[in-house]
């Protein structure tokens, strides 16, 4: 098509390119200057970036970029200073100081309470929950109730090695499976529940079940139960072993419950953290859980 | 469509489905003892079925040969409904991911039903199985008008159609027997990968010889954008997944690249997948059925070609910022970062093209929402490059990557552009293809289009708030020099986030049931076009409008 005969677009009185394919043109419109503009900027921007920074690789080495920066040095500053902040004040004298004597002091405290709460979400929260009030199986570390104690040492020595872990030292405890294997027959079991459900605090809901062979159940109890959970059933922190009269309950006191853990035993499992937290993190979160989660109401957490 | 086919294509065909179906029991048999044997099976079956069909009009005539001065659309017209059988699929399972991460309970106790299964069944369903249908069924339609050609056979385009549907069968259906390579977007392995590469070598020569057929002069946009998208996605899909299969007997191949070297690669691939598959394609698509809809010409011809190589050469540079922050050597992602700022403009450039191709148009883009959803497409489009090329800046990276912002960013992109340029054009496509006046009810697509636009804000308003607070939480320290929040502090922050994401996926999937349903009724209902030149090749001039 000749010049002279360039179609015009009728709307916008441009010229087409002269194109046509299926219906389809082109107008011959230019680049409008601020892509021209952007472009030419985006480049010279990147041009000024690849000489003060790492850019381009020549042979087996790389432009290193006038201004010296590199991530590897970025990322190893950046922990240096971390570590020192770690080795502030505060943390020298959390080191230091005994439970008792760092529990007096309210600036460390509110360190326990700050550092404590990420320790705590990000290591413990999946089993003990978010607000440390227990899941079935994981017990309560809100409560008074303990199965090792609750004194900030011994707490400080579970997290260390753990119950029922892979640590040399480990905490061990387990619940004999007394119907599985052979020792009790049902209705001793289900008498044994009976006398449990009627004399633990908290349980109102006794049905007409746990009225049947309360005392045959006692006599079972002392046979069979004494020798770990005691002649009051009110259990041993030395040994790990549950109190059964109070009204924390680490399955469940319901019938049901009571009667599989007899039946079947049970052995719960706490990870050990001295080869995943540092000393002075297990202190932190010892406390943590000991002040901060432990006999405070909720809103005070 | 089969008595269309010659009576050689249809030996052809015979013997290439027979052929199909010996690899499948061949693969079979030697798999026997590994998951391998399923997809064995079903490569068996697969080839059977496509056996039966050509024996059961083997003796149809010889088809008119009047045939070969119209073109050729059946394939077209299949890959139209396989690409909506897809979009529910893959938007389906889309919805179910994302309410189990509001609620992880919600699924079956099933390995097949595990979220780390069914969340490469919904990349690949919308991506591979909605979208590269989308792309061949459209390329095929644009390729044949714009060189005023029919496809040079008919046995290679549904080779090509068939053969990629059974890759993604395979792919789909490997993720629910646990089958992947752990490559986001390149998770099937070895035989499926081969199998792809056959399939798009045909695809490719196909789309050459009928370009070579042409009668015009020139080579439109659109075929540029499609020959690039067909050709790039080859050579990142060959050497990204070169690996040695353990044995010929089972499905676990290893990679050939390890360490960085193998991150990089991987995402050399998965940004250019973006860059050529979600972009580079669908800008193809764009640049035929916006200017056809719109009956308006294509605003700037050199801003087409000032785009077209300034996406393709800076794209290829840019998949280290995936990177940023890792192993990767740092020079490599200064690389990535200033190319991707660069990318920025050609990437404008094109949306704004197709915005200022509206002028004149812009009382059709407010009556017809099939024009409406390809002038929000190619808003989205700008919107999700510039915050692609913002995400890529180290600093901003910091805060949003591993975060949920990036999911954002990807659904802007897929949803408010890969999908909505897609129903666009199908929309304009389908009519055509069955020589309707319009689609069955314009209505339905007009609520398609709302559901579509409300479902894409709430899903990327969603997520970016809970990228952005994600981020924040996860770098926030207290004075003590420790982290002020658990990460499951920041899991708890991110659930009402969650279910508004699903909400948001739930209104988008919705809208395409209903242009499924429209479609499927403008195949079956709507009386045909009166009209008799509708398809046939015309010596001069353009062929019918709105096509």
């Amino acid at each position: 098509m000749a010049v002279g005969e360039r179609e015009r677009d009728p709307v916008t009185g441009q010229y087409t390119t002269g194109h046509d394919w299926n219906g389809i043109k082109e107008l011959d419109n230019r680049v409008p200057r601020p892509i021209l503009f952007f472009l030419i900027a985006t480049a010279l921007f990147s041009i000024v970036y690849w000489v003060l920074m790492p850019a381009w690789p020549i042979g087996v080495t790389y432009t290193k970029g006038l201004l010296g920066i590199d991530q590897r040095q970025t990322v190893e500053k950046a922990v240096e200073e971390a570590a020192a902040a770690r080795r502030a004040a505060w943390a020298e004298d959390i080191a230091k100081l005994d439970f008792a004597e760092i529990r007096e002091r309210p600036e460390l405290m509110q360190i326990v309470r700050e550092s404590g709460s990420t320790l705590f979400g990000d290591n413990c929260a999946v089993c003990h929950g978010l607000d440390g009030s227990g899941n079935p199986g994981f017990p309560s570390l809100a409560d008074h109730a303990w199965l090792w104690g609750g004194d900030p040492e011994i707490v400080a020595e579970t997290l260390r090695i753990g119950i029922n872990s892979t640590h040399p030292e480990t905490r061990f405890a387990q619940m004999p499976a007394f119907g599985r294997d052979g020792i009790l027959d049902r209705p001793s079991i289900s008498s044994i529940v009976s006398f449990i459900r009627n004399n633990a605090e908290g349980i109102e809901d006794l049905g007409p079940l746990d009225t049947k062979g309360v005392e045959e159940g006692a006599r079972l109890f002392a046979e069979n139960c004494a020798a770990c959970h005691g002649e009051d059933g009110r259990g041993d922190p030395a040994m790990g072993v549950p109190n059964l009269m109070d009204d924390s309950w680490l399955t469940g006191s319901d019938r049901e419950s009571l009667i599989r853990t007899i039946s079947e035993g049970r052995q719960g499992h706490m990870p050990h953290w001295e080869d995943r937290l540092s000393e002075l993190d297990r202190k932190i979160l010892t406390l943590y859980v000991t002040e901060i989660i432990n006999g405070k109401p909720e809103a005070e957490r | 469509m089969i008595a269309r086919l010659t009576i050689a294509e249809r030996q052809i065909g015979l013997w290439l489905a027979g052929l199909v179906t010996l690899a499948g029991a061949a693969l079979g048999i030697a798999g026997r003892n590994d998951v391998l044997g399923y997809h064995g099976l079903l490569i068996t079956i697969f080839g059977a079925v496509v056996v039966v069909a050509l024996l059961r009009n083997i003796d149809a005539p010889e088809p008119d040969e009047s045939r070969l001065s119209e073109y050729y659309d059946d394939p077209i017209r299949f890959g139209i409904v396989l690409t909506m059988a897809w979009a529910v699929f893959g938007m389906f399972i889309g919805v179910w991911v994302s309410a189990l991460l509001a609620w992880p309970e919600l699924t079956f106790d099933a390995a097949w039903a595990s979220f780390g299964r069914l969340r490469p069944a919904h990349t690949t369903g919308v991506i591979f199985g909605f979208g590269g249908n989308a792309l061949i069924a459209t390329s095929l339609h644009v390729v044949q008008r714009t060189s005023l050609a029919r496809l040079p056979d008919q046995v290679s385009p549904w080779f090509v159609l068939l053969g990629y549907n059974l890759f993604c069968l395979l792919a789909v259906s490997g993720y629910f027997l646990g089958i992947t390579q752990s490559k986001e977007y390149a998770e099937p392995e070895w035989y499926a990968d081969i199998w792809l590469v056959i399939v798009w070598v045909v695809y490719f020569v196909l789309y050459i010889r009928t370009l070579a057929r042409r009668k015009e002069p020139h080579i439109y946009v659109a075929n540029w954008y499609y020959m690039a998208f067909i050709l790039v996605v080859a050579v990142l899909h060959i050497v990204n997944n070169l690996a040695v299969p353990i044995s010929l007997s089972s499905a676990k191949a290893y990679s050939l690249f390890s360490g960085v070297q193998d991150a990089m690669t991987q995402w050399w691939y998965g940004h250019n997948a973006v860059a050529f598959f979600l972009t580079a394609g669908f800008l193809g698509m764009m640049y035929y059925y916006l200017p056809k809809r719109a009956e308006r010409p294509i605003y700037s011809y050199r801003i087409s070609i000032i785009s077209f190589w300034g996406i393709t050469f800076f794209y290829m540079w840019a998949g280290s910022h995936h990177l940023h922050y890792t192993a990767l050597p740092h020079w490599v992602q200064t690389l990535g970062m200033t190319f991707s700022i660069m990318l920025l403009v050609p990437s404008w450039a094109s949306a704004g093209n197709a915005l200022l191709t509206l002028n004149g148009a812009w009382h059709k883009v407010r009556d017809d929402a099939t024009l409406r959803f390809m002038m929000v497409a190619a808003v989205f489009y700008g919107l999700s490059t510039f915050e692609g090329s913002f995400l890529a800046i180290r600093a901003v990276n910091s805060l949003s990557h591993y975060t949920d912002w990036t999911v954002g960013h990807v659904h802007a992109g897929a949803l408010g552009w890969v999908a909505m340029i897609t129903f666009g054009a199908l929309y304009t496509l389908t009519p055509a293809m069955w020589k309707r006046e319009r689609m069955y009810s314009n209505t339905l697509v007009e609520v398609h289009f709302w559901c579509a636009v409300i479902g894409t804000l709430i899903y990327v308003f969603a997520m970016w708030n809970s990228g952005i607070i994600q981020g924040l939480m996860w770098r926030t320290y207290n004075e003590s020099g420790t982290l002020t929040y658990s990460f499951i502090e920041s899991l708890v922050a991110m659930h009402p986030y969650y279910i508004a994401r699903t909400v948001g996926g739930l209104f988008f999937l919705t809208g395409a049931v209903v242009g499924t349903y429209n479609i499927i009724m403008t195949i079956r209902h709507e009386p045909s076009l009166a009209r008799h030149p509708a398809g046939k090749l015309a010596a001069d001039g353009p062929l019918v409008a709105g096509e």
